[in-house]
Order: structure tokens, then sequence, then C-alpha cells
């Protein structure tokens, strides 16, 4: 899993990735500010001298594979681990010096859905609210409307044990947003759960980020953050390879276009044929019988039918994208998307 | 404030999810009962022998209630992750500590006083010197319960806790003269004694209940607070180091 040199959007312009300006439309002064942030295990580089800006009701995307380091940094945004180098700034408190000093202000739905197995829902989310120093009936009727609000509240009085997966994550997102933060932290939110239930826990982000929430999000599914997010970086191993707005990211590739070919059987050295074939095209073979083609101007698709034709393969399906994300995040990263949801799905995940 | 309001919720919901749960209770009662009764038993149900067993009882329940739920309160959820929860919340490590030791302080206490209700049977306990009874049993479970943390946090798995704890436990209920003055020990193993807290509290505990105590009781009562003091100042160290990686 390399990262690719080429590829045009590497070469744009970054217009100013971490400084305020990079910032998204509308977004206030930076509420947090990260500078050189690095951490790793053993010989293990999980996060490598990483800057980046969130401004006040943004609502910014960490997006990347596995290991990329996204949990590492979060945990060492929220005091859960200590940077080896860097500095963190929320709400202009210096946290590389006291971690505990602006805990007050942030929310965090950890990755993994860790309330209290042997406390109802009602119990775990009064409880959360407490660590936040909430009043017993602020803490209470808050709790009610969440669990109304997420659709819990039949069972607000059963044990979170005994919950299903979706049912879980939601609380967990309930219990993150209880003592209403200035800044939440929201670590794959929706991995793991089925569609419904993960467009219901967008429809929440989005509503969050509406009311002024400023918003830190990790995801490795791609149209959640280009659905959600104002602003997104992409990281792998570790290191931020590029941050900027959707619109801005996606711009150089709305020109191009692109066309998925799916064929009846495997071609030794396919790619290679079709370049030699079609110069002024750009391919890349997905799968046993896929391939996605790229180019400057429209594809025509029957000199490609014939082509297969003439390698004694028929094509099955030919269908023209709409350029997205995804194609800059490949573009720029070298990590196939489908991969990076395969290996997620491996893992226990899935939206 | 918004601390102290933290503080109560953690020490009630241990309290609540744990320690008030019927096997607890069960065990916080018929383990105090099965040491007192065997004891008992074996010492004849003399009234002298009550009083000279009686120090060595209260302790072993003390330090056996309070180590075994240290390894649920903080091992358990560690392993479990929702530690992390507390470990996020605006509340200084300190307090969290001590959030989570004072259920099974108080447990300890409340074992403490098992086997001095059924020693009140067989005995005629008017004689004790209760005021120094009742801080030193305070004091034995505040030392008991900063042991189990700094084992709970020495280690990531529950059984890990448990096995660890019997380490220290089992060679405690020698070393440290409950039921046979240190006296008696070999010579080798009397600098050992002098290194455990319960040996201190049992000097308490001796001297109160049959004024047979080794050293005087503010040495005895400043040595244990300052074992209290260490445990706790090394427990929290290794949750900064260990923990917050
Ligand atoms: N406690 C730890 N001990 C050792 N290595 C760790 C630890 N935590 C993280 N790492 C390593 O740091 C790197 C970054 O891990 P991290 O969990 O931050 O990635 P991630 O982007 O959150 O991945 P995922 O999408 O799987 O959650 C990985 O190589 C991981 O193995
Ligand atoms: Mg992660």
């Amino acid at each position: 899993m390399g990262i690719q040199e080429s590829g045009r959007v590497r070469n744009e312009p970054s217009p100013g990735n971490f400084s305020v300006s990079g910032m998204a439309k509308g977004a206030g002064p930076p509420l947090i500010e990260v500078c050189g942030l690095a951490k790793s295990f053993g010989q293990v580089p999980a996060v490598v001298d990483v800057d980046f800006e969130v401004g006040e009701g943004e609502l910014f995307g960490f997006l990347g594979p596995n290991g990329a380091g996204k949990t590492t940094i979060i945990n060492m945004l929220t005091g859960l681990a200590r940077p080896d180098a860097g500095s963190i700034r929320i709400a202009g408190i210096d946290c590389s010096l006291d971690p505990k000093a602006a805990q007050h202000l942030v929310g965090i739905v950890p990755d993994e859905s860790n309330l209290y197995p042997e406390l109802t829902g009602f119990d775990n989310l009064c409880f959360c609210g407490a660590l936040y120093g909430m009043k017993k009936k602020a803490r209470e009727a808050r709790a009610r409307d969440l669990l109304k609000e997420f659709g819990l509240s039949e069972a607000a009085g059963r044990k979170f044990g005994g919950y299903s997966k979706g049912m879980k994550r939601r609380l967990t997102i309930a219990a993150g947003i209880i003592h209403e933060p200035r800044i939440l932290f929201l670590d794959e939110p929706t991995t793991g759960i089925d569609v419904s239930g993960a467009r219901q826990i967008r429809r929440v982000v989005s509503d969050l980020h509406g009311g002024g929430t400023t918003i830190f999000l990790t995801t490795h599914y791609i149209e959640e953050a280009e659905r959600l997010c104002d602003r997104i970086a992409f990281i792998v191993s570790g290191r931020i390879i590029r941050t900027d707005t959707v619109e801005r990211l996606i711009e150089p590739v709305l020109e191009r276009h692109v066309m998925h070919i799916a064929f009846s059987r495997r071609v030794p050295e396919l790619d290679k044929k079709l370049a030699s074939a079609f110069p002024r095209i750009e391919c890349c073979v997905q799968g046993e019988g896929l391939v996605r083609i790229e180019a400057d101007e429209p594809v025509r698709v029957g000199p490609i039918v014939r082509f297969f034709e003439e390698q004694g393969v028929e094509v099955t399906e030919a269908r023209r994208m709409r350029p997205s994300l995804e194609d800059v995040f490949v573009r720029i990263t070298g990590i196939e998307a489908e991969a990076m949801r395969k290996e997620k799905e491996k893992m226990g995940g899935g939206v | 404030m918004r601390e102290w309001i933290a503080f109560w919720n953690i020490l009630v919901k241990d309290m609540r999810a744990y320690y008030l749960k019927p096997p607890n209770i069960s065990w916080g009662l018929i383990f105090p009962l099965a040491w007192t009764g065997m004891f008992f038993v074996k010492s004849g149900g003399e009234v002298s022998s009550v009083m000279s067993l009686l120090p060595g009882v209260v302790t072993l329940s003390i330090l056996f209630g309070t180590t075994s739920m240290l390894a649920v309160t903080v091992t358990f959820e560690k392993r479990n992750r929702s530690f992390e929860r507390l470990l996020l919340a605006p509340i200084s490590l300190e307090l969290l500590m001590l959030a989570k030791t004072s259920g099974a302080i108080a447990f300890g206490v409340a074992n403490a006083f098992v086997p001095i209700v059924m020693g009140a049977f067989l005995a005629d306990l008017s004689g004790v010197a209760w005021p120094s009874v009742v801080p030193a049993v305070v004091l034995i479970a505040v030392a008991s319960a900063f042991l189990g943390l700094f084992i709970a946090v020495s280690v990531s798995e529950v059984f890990e806790a448990q096995t660890f704890s019997n380490f220290f436990r089992f060679p405690m209920i020698f070393l440290c003269g409950l039921f046979f003055p240190i006296e008696k020990l070999p010579t080798f193993l009397k600098p050992l004694s002098y290194m455990l807290p319960l040996t201190y509290g049992a000097d308490i505990l001796h001297g109160a209940f049959s004024g047979s105590s080794v050293l005087p009781p503010v040495a005895d009562f400043g040595l244990l607070l300052l074992f209290c003091l260490l445990l706790f100042i090394v427990s929290l160290k290794n949750v900064r180091t260990r923990w917050i990686l």
C-alpha cells in the first residue's frame, strides 16, 4: 500500500492547509490547534508530525485506513495518550502541559461502545452526565430527552449489556453529548451499524453541527466524510497527506471522465494492453472482472468493447461514473476505497 | 462542586453495580464468619483467646474484602474500557482514584464489624479501647484498599489481579503478627514484617483488645498513614505511566 506520488490532485496548489483561511466557510476562530504532533509505540510510528486546526462550529473529518493513526490522535487530543512531541491547544488552553485542562469542554464517542454493561441505558446516561458535574434533575431530564431522540426510550430500563450493537452505538453517542459539549470527538461513529442506523447517526451528527457544536470525526467511509464534513484531512501511516474543504478537494476531478467496465473473465496484463491500445486513458484494474477507466475527455464505449472482444472477452457492463471524493482519495493516497471498506468489514464493521 | 458530583456518583455507581450485589454481600459476610468460626472453634472459645484472635480476624476480613473488590472496580473496568470514561472526565486523577477506592474502604470497614459483632456474643468487649479500634479499622481498610489499587493498576487481567493479590495476602497472614507475635518469627523474616502495612494495623488492634501492642499507638498510626500515602502515590504514578500511554 503505497502513496502515489503522481496524480493531478497532489500537484494542485494547496490553499493554506492549516491556516484559518483554509477552514470551511462560516467556521469561527480555531478551537482546536495542533502543531507538530508525533507519537510512537516502541518502534512503530503511529503519528508523524501532524498539524491541523479546527474552527469553531466546523465539522472536521479524518479519513484514513486501518492503523492510520486516527484513534491515536483523538486519544492525544482528549488526554488518553501522551504525545511524544508537538503542541495541542483546545479553546486556547494548552493541553500539552495539562491534558485535563480542557476535558470539561469536550465530549467523546470512542471507537468501541464502552458504557457499563450492568447499568441500564438511563442509568448509564445519568452517570455520564454526573461525571461532567451535571445535577440530578438536569441530567435525568436530558437523559430522557436523548433516549427519546435516539429511539431508545423503550429500552431505557434495560441493561446496556443486553443491547444490540446498533443500540449500543446510539447510546454511546448519546452519552458523549449528554453534557452538551462545545467540541465533540466521534471515532468511527457508524462502523458496524446497519444502513438505517448509520443514517440516523449521520442525521444526529448533522443536527449537532447545525446547532453549532464543533465536531471532529474519524471515518474510513469516504461517502460519510463527503456527506458530513466541511473539511477533510486524508491520513495515511500517521501523516496528513492533504487537508481541504470537500469542494476544493473534489474540484480537480470534476472535469475527469470515469467509466467502470465489467467483463466476463480475467485478461492477463490487462492494464498494459489497455494502456498501449488507448494511450490517452488511465486505467486501473479493480478486480477479476472490473476495470476503471479515466480520461480528460469523454470515453467512447465502442472501441473499448471491441478491444475486449479482440481479447476474447465479453463486456457485461459499461457504466459512466460521477467523479467523487473517492477518486480524489484513491489518487492522493493510492489506497482503494473498496479495499479499505472490506478490511474494516472483516473486522466487524460495515455500513 | 462539579468534581464532587462526579466523585459521589462514581462511588454510588460502584456500590450499586458491584458492592451491594448479593454475591458480594454474602461473600462479605460469609468470609469473615468462616474465619471467625474457624479460629474460635480451634481455640475452644475461651474469652482470652477471643480477645487475642479478634484483631487478626478483623484485619483479615478487611484485607480480603477490599483487595478483591478493587480487582473488579478497577481492573475489570480497565479491561472492558469503561474506565476510559473516568479518565476522560473532568475530574482529577487523585479524586477519581479516591472515588474508586472509597467504596472498597467502606466495604472493608463493614466487613470488619462482622467478626466484632460475633465476638461480642462470645466475650465481654466492654474493656476494648474503641477510640483506637475505629480509626485503626478505617486506616487498615484504607491501606488494604490502596494495596488493592496498587495491584489492580499493575496488571491487565482480573485473574492476574486475583493471583497477584494472593501473592501479598497469604504471606501477610503469617508475617503481620495477626495470630502470633512477630517476635516468634525467624529473625530473617522480621524485617519483612515491618515492611508490611498490616503489621502496624494489627498492632494497634492487639493493643486495643488485649493491651499487648509492640509499638506505641502514635508510631503505629503514623507508619500506617505513611504506607497509605505511599501506596496511593505509587498507584497514581502507575496509572499515569501505564494507562495514559
Ligand atoms: N497501545 C498501542 N500499542 C502499540 N501500538 C499501538 C497502540 N495503539 C496504536 N498502535 C499502533 O499505532 C498505529 C495507529 O493506530 P490507530 O489505532 O491510531 O489507527 P486508526 O487509524 O485509529 O485505525 P482503525 O481505523 O483501525 O481504528 C497502528 O500501527 C497501531 O498498531
Ligand atoms: Mg481507530
